[in-house]
């Protein structure tokens, strides 16, 4: 698809290491196109309005809402969703710092979080208090009041 | 049933700026993508249907800042806030990194870009004040060549700008200075700001004021003195909408105290 205008396109992109090729409407969100499409439905649609950053993916090793891009948008891209975190169920030390440090209740949220956290760490693996808070300043938790997700953060940074 | 929330488009990525300038100069209805995260959602409200976006994603001229050994800094509207926060280059203007690092989000910034943030002219964004601020100027092409408007020409109502049907915004040139000054109320930290401004001590004193009317508001204080950026901002008889958020006349209050605060920035940078 290059300069010309198209309703319909078949796009490639890699997810997890697992490459697919699907033929999407322009309009798909790359949320839906991931969830409904490809049936990879860790990653959540929490607002639908890229407020809630539930539905955050890294994509070519950049943090961004699922919910304010088209699929379209992400042909050729390298995508790595909450699915691809754990290998061989082994989780990662974030992942496995939520867990002890009780970092969810409903887990809504949680798909999100992991990735922004992910994404931080990867960037800046030893975050102040400030950098952290400021890195899942895109994502919504209505249960916990980020205190255990904070601390989860924290304690996966300093292992 | 799948989720669908955009009506349906048409959608293109070209390669080139003449390419994009073909593609929407030759489709009524088209519209120029760029990071999207403010018009994917104004599509998914319905509130914009355009019936071919331009995806700008694909071209890398768009993209990127130089700074010309004059100290002009020219940046491409597909640079990213991201990329302006982190670029080396764009330190020769502190005030832009600064003030795109105030912006919604981690992930917004990874998409959202410079251009698309002034050519959504959105009464509350942060860059359009900025860019009047700081004399910055827009190039703009089309079929028939370029042509460079200034940025307090360059924001011509709510949602509008010079950019006509058919023409791209291709470059942002900002001249050099480093005594600069950004204050705002927004609603919970780096959110949508309820009054802004931005000020340039380099030189003359300009402050451009956010929020509270369709454009950029510009006033000229005569010192820095805070009671004179005060009569200043009064003297502009401004007249800023009343919302959910804060009525017309807490408005007119708090752009006395943002002209302030961000004067007073500018002018310890200017004196330090």
């Amino acid at each position: 698809m290059e300069a010309s205008v198209a309703t319909l396109a078949t796009i490639r992109v890699e997810i997890n290491g697992t490459a697919y090729e699907r033929e999407v409407e322009a309009r798909r969100l790359l949320v839906h196109f991931i969830r409904d499409d490809l049936d990879l439905t860790g990653t959540h649609v929490g607002c639908d309005t890229g407020n809630c950053g539930a539905c955050s993916v890294i994509l070519d090793g950049t943090l961004v809402k699922s919910c304010m891009l088209l699929a379209v948008q992400a042909d050729g891209a390298s995508i790595e969703t909450v699915e691809g975190l754990a290998q061989d169920e082994e989780l990662t030390g974030l992942q496995q710092a939520f867990s002890d440090h009780h970092a969810l209740q409903c887990g809504y949220c949680t798909p999100g979080m992991l990735m922004s956290a992910t994404a931080l760490l990867r960037e800046n693996p030893r975050p102040t208090d400030e950098e952290i808070r400021r890195a899942i300043q895109g994502n919504i938790c209505r249960c916990t009041g980020y205190w255990n997700i904070f601390e989860a953060i924290k304690a996966a940074a300093e292992a | 049933m799948p989720a669908m929330l955009l009506r349906e488009v048409g959608y293109a990525r070209p390669a080139t700026v003449d390419q994009a300038i073909e593609l929407l100069a030759g489709h009524d209805g088209a519209r120029a993508l760029a990071g999207g995260q403010t018009l994917i959602n104004v599509m998914k409200a319905r509130a914009a249907s355009p019936d071919v976006l331009v995806d700008l994603g694909g071209i890398p001229q768009l993209r990127g800042i130089e700074l010309d050994p004059d100290g002009t800094l020219r940046i491409g509207p597909m640079t990213t806030y991201t990329d302006l926060i982190s670029s080396a280059e764009a330190r020769a203007r502190p005030i832009l990194g600064e003030v795109c690092a105030q912006i919604a989000d981690v992930q917004v910034r990874n998409r959202g870009t410079i251009g698309g943030n002034v050519c959504s002219s959105d009464p509350t964004n942060h860059l359009p004040p900025l860019m009047v601020a700081v004399g910055g100027e827009m190039t703009i092409a089309g079929r028939d060549g370029e042509r460079t408007v200034p940025a307090k020409d360059f924001f011509l109502g709510v949602y509008m700008t010079a950019v006509g049907p058919g023409e791209l915004l291709t470059r942002i040139s900002i001249p050099p200075g480093r005594h600069d000054g950004f204050a705002s109320i927004p609603i919970g930290k780096d959110g949508t700001c309820i009054v802004n401004a931005a000020a340039s001590a380099n030189g003359g004193l300009r402050v451009a004021l956010g929020c509270v009317g369709a454009v950029p508001e510009v006033v000229e204080p005569a010192s820095p003195e805070p009671e004179a950026v005060a009569e200043a901002v009064r003297g502009a008889n401004l007249d800023p909408p009343s919302d959910v958020h804060a009525s017309g006349d807490y408005r007119r209050h708090l752009a006395e105290v943002v002209a302030a605060r961000a004067v007073r920035q500018a002018s310890e940078r200017a004196s330090g």
